[in-house]
């Protein structure tokens, strides 16, 4: 075989291999949006974290400014203690309001962040005083059963 | 006397069962050894397949460009015939958004790897290992040695080369031409959401999490399975028996091989041992 023509080959051959992988990384892979600055580290404690799992996208009125780097359990106060990796480039004041909430019925889980009316920002360590826990399905059955129980005028039970 | 004369047949047996176990296992360890040996002096030998690239970028064409059709074509039909099974099970639970996400994890994780890696073994890798093996029947190797040039330098360590540079390239095209497929008959065909299937793709698929470590897994297969057949070439017995049975062992070990590391490196990567 001709030498040139067999150089020829084996470079598209690589480029098609390069081009595939960059299609990859690119097109099919998050490499594009998750250029994200790593800024500051920010924890928060919950009473339930559900189904919260690491590396779950954190996020502020559906854009996503961070993620969860570590979960872990607090001996000390009983909570689930949640720790973010925040973009540097957002920054949220101190009275910020943190969310276990659901994307869709059976979608992932993602921390919700309302930011609060503080003039100071939360800084790299700080933690989240405001939080409310995941829903829990069947906390949320209960209650419902229990506030319908308890009106006067409920239906008779069926015997 | 009859009795003791049972007992001692029944005796020997057990202990030639015992004999020839205890000599395959040595066999086995003799030949790792072996093998790994050989791998020490390829990789110490292998400065001309690299300062005489041609004779690499030859066997990258036989190894890689070659192998370029049955890799894009099974890549094709491994994608379409997911989108066509993944739409078939997501949509009963109304999720067929997700098959973008679908598709991509299991072609970029472990599908794009370990088929492209089989399908290598059973194209390049038996061809490695017969024309090695020839070379070896027909005492080209010896007559190279004769004339002072190193068989492992100018005729193994190119192949064994070549064999690790394509193996990652093909893994790619093959996850790529299956990402497409799943496109070709999830969306095109089907008529799933085309921008839920690229977006959720894009979200659930992570450049270091999957994609390197899909790499990572086609390059210890594309090692592995150079290294099987350039050593089962180089081993074989110099009859054309020899060099059937040495062709047919890279295809076996080297499939069973991919199979089994493909577990533990999964293993390592995806659950974080």
């Amino acid at each position: 075989m001709n030498r040139t023509l067999l150089d020829l080959w084996v470079g598209l051959f690589v480029a098609m291999g390069l081009s595939a992988l960059l299609f990859l990384a690119l097109k099919v892979g998050n490499l594009s949006s998750t250029t994200y600055s790593q800024g500051y580290v920010l924890t928060a404690n919950f009473d339930n974290i559900g189904g919260l799992k690491v590396r779950a996208p954190v996020k502020s009125a559906g854009v996503v400014v961070g993620r969860v780097t570590g979960i872990d359990y607090d001996n000390q106060t009983f909570q689930a203690r949640v720790v973010m990796s925040m973009d540097a480039r957002f920054k949220f004041p101190k009275d910020t309001f943190a969310n276990i909430l659901t994307s869709g019925l059976l979608g992932e889980q993602y921390i919700g962040l309302d930011p609060g009316g503080d003039t100071e920002n939360l800084a790299s360590g700080d933690a989240i005083k405001k939080t409310q826990s995941a829903v829990v399905l069947e906390q949320l059955i209960g209650q419902f059963l229990f506030s319908k129980a308890a009106e006067p005028n409920a239906p008779p039970a069926v015997k | 006397m009859k009795r003791i004369c049972w007992g001692v047949a029944v005796l020997d047996l057990g202990v030639r069962a015992l004999r020839l176990m205890g000599r395959k296992v040595v066999n086995a360890v003799w030949r790792l050894g072996f093998a790994s040996r050989f791998l020490a002096t390829i990789i110490l030998s292998s400065g001309m397949a690299f300062q005489r690239i041609g004779l690499t970028i030859r066997q990258v064409y036989f190894a890689g460009v070659l192998s370029l059709i049955i890799i894009l074509v099974s890549g094709l039909f491994v994608g379409m015939v997911l989108g066509l099974q993944g739409y078939d099970t997501l949509q009963r639970y109304g999720s067929s958004e997700a098959l973008g996400v679908l598709v991509a994890l299991s072609l970029v994780r472990e599908l794009g790897p370990v088929v492209a890696a089989l399908l290598f073994a059973s194209r390049a890798g038996s061809a490695i290992t017969a024309e090695i093996g020839l070379m070896k029947t027909t005492e080209q190797l010896s007559a190279m040695e004769m004339m002072a040039v190193n068989p492992i330098a100018r005729v193994v360590a190119p192949r064994f080369w070549a064999g690790v540079i394509s193996m990652p390239l093909l893994a790619a095209l093959f996850s790529a031409m299956g990402v497409l497929g799943g496109y070709l008959v999830g969306v095109v065909l089907i008529g799933a959401d085309e921008g839920s299937f690229w977006s959720q793709m894009q979200a659930a698929v992570d450049f270091r999490e999957d994609i390197v470590n899909g790499v990572i897994k086609s390059f210890v297969f594309g090692l592995t399975i150079s290294w099987i057949a350039v050593f089962e070439g180089f081993d074989a017995d110099p009859t054309a028996e020899g060099v059937s049975g040495a062709t047919t062992r890279t295809v076996v070990i080297s499939s069973l091989s991919v199979l089994a590391l493909d577990f533990v490196l999964t293993a390592f990567m995806f659950r974080g041992f």
